[in-house]
């Protein structure tokens, strides 16, 4: 124990700071796009509209069959291509991310809209309420009470997620502190640490997802 | 003002209704009664097209409830309905379970619909439950917002379906004087329940349903004096006789 240095962390503090602050802000953006994108292809998917629930049903098992890293290396040489100049590595692994998380959110945006029972739509639809307006106020918000302790779940998942972006030469959290650890020789420190940070961070979640829980039988 | 006409509607193979016809005149209060899975529910839904049907026609005040790409969302906005487990929107206070349709649909103004809710739910004698939540009102309590919420919207008929058999027994009443009320008032009114007396009470006409068909569709006073078929002396027997 005596050979460990922790004043290498307090050392590059600004640097992984900088990272951890990529790492959740990309988690906060995707987590929002996803959810937005999410309430879309789950309303879809009900809508009864063959077509439209066909593309979202298509896509839903199009991204779960393939691996988040895959589709981060699409969206970083596919978007290029596709507007003809580069968007920046931040901007294509957040639509990647957005993208593949939004096709998680949908699955649980759609049990928590089944959730709601049907009786009351049909109280909407009752008073004259059109199908959106139905959706605005009545079941979605129910639905998101119901499903908020899985979505911050989700969120979790999807901070640890964002470590992949290394692929794309981003400098996340687990970037920078494998680049300090590697420029500084001391490997052990910073992998204990970055543990220690993602542990943290998450176990917090957890404990506040619990909490939700509680606070939703009582 | 309601006019249902050779009626039928299927779930896949299996036929809910068949070929039912009758109808209820503006002001008139109609009881439809019937053993349980006998289709009354479904009839009901039918008239405002919460649920579709497949052959024949309902035609509620000149518009065609059947035809395709009616107006239904306009057409319900005129015609109230209470359900049978309420159906108040939990996460919403009672004033804006009353208030909700009134401005979306009907365009009126906060002050205006707030004001509404406020007359209505003093004749129901609920104003001081405005700020609750629904979870918070007993089962009768909630189901006279719920008829309240519907009449909030100024409708020109209410449908009930069976909004007492969710309740417990010592609520009944007071959901049952409430439409005893309004059917004074001359609301027309079609009716699904097992409240023989308030049938009794305000019915006009009783419609009786078995298996899909409506077996009997007569004035009240005949219907429970003078059944006329089996199933409906076998039905009033069992269910009078306590």
């Amino acid at each position: 124990m005596s050979d460990f240095d922790f004043a290498v962390i307090a050392n590059n503090l600004p640097f992984l700071m900088e990272g951890l602050q990529l790492s959740l802000w990309l988690t906060f953006l995707a987590m929002m796009g996803g959810i937005v994108l999410g309430t879309l292809l789950a309303l879809m998917r009900l809508s009864g509209i063959l077509p439209l629930s066909l593309f979202a049903a298509t896509y839903v098992n199009l991204i779960r069959s393939v691996p988040l890293i895959l589709v981060i290396f699409w969206f970083y040489f596919l978007v290029p291509l596709a507007l003809g100049r580069p968007i920046g590595n931040f901007y294509s692994a957040l639509i990647a991310f957005t993208l593949f998380e939004a096709a998680y959110f949908s699955e649980i945006i759609r049990a928590g809209i089944q959730s709601v029972r049907k009786g009351q739509a049909q109280a909407g639809q009752a008073s004259g309420l059109n199908y959106w307006q139905i959706q605005r106020y009545i079941v979605l918000p129910q639905a998101f009470r119901n499903m908020i302790p899985i979505l911050v779940t989700q969120g979790i998942i999807l901070f640890q997620d964002t470590s992949l972006v290394f692929v794309v030469s981003l400098r996340d959290f687990m970037t920078v502190s494998s680049i300090v650890a590697r420029t500084e020789g001391r490997l052990v420190e910073m992998y204990i640490f970055a543990a220690i940070v993602y542990f943290v961070i998450c176990f917090a979640g957890s404990l506040f997802v619990r909490r939700l829980q509680k606070a939703k039988t009582a | 003002m309601i006019e249902i006409e050779n009626l039928s509607k299927w779930y896949g193979d299996f036929q809910v209704l068949t070929d039912c016809s009758t109808k209820v005149a503006k002001g008139e209060v109609v009881v439809v009664c019937g053993p349980s899975g006998s289709g009354k529910s479904t009839l009901i839904k039918c008239v405002n097209g919460l649920e579709p049907a497949q052959k024949g026609s309902i035609l509620v005040d000149g518009t065609e409830v059947t035809a395709r790409g009616a107006d239904l969302t306009k057409l319900r906005a005129r015609i109230g309905m209470v359900f049978q487990h309420f159906e108040l929107y939990p996460h919403m206070t009672v004033r804006e379970n009353l208030c909700l349709a009134q401005q979306k649909v009907l365009d009126r103004s906060r002050d205006e619909a707030v004001a509404k809710a406020e007359t209505l739910l003093n004749r129901v004698g609920l104003t001081q439950h405005i700020d609750k939540h629904p979870g918070a009102l007993s089962g009768g309590q909630q189901q006279r917002v719920a008829i309240s919420r519907a009449l909030a919207m100024d409708p020109i008929a209410m449908l009930f379906d069976e909004p007492t058999s969710a309740l417990d027994p010592e609520m009944i009443n007071e959901v049952l004087d409430v439409m005893v009320e309004l059917a004074s008032d001359g609301m027309t009114m079609m009716v699904v329940t097992h409240e023989m007396g308030f049938a009794r009470k305000v019915a006009d006409r009783v419609v009786f349903m078995d298996a899909g068909a409506i077996v009997e569709d007569r004035p009240t006073e005949q219907f429970f004096s003078a059944p006329e078929s089996d199933r409906a002396k076998d039905f009033l027997s069992k269910i009078l006789n306590h």
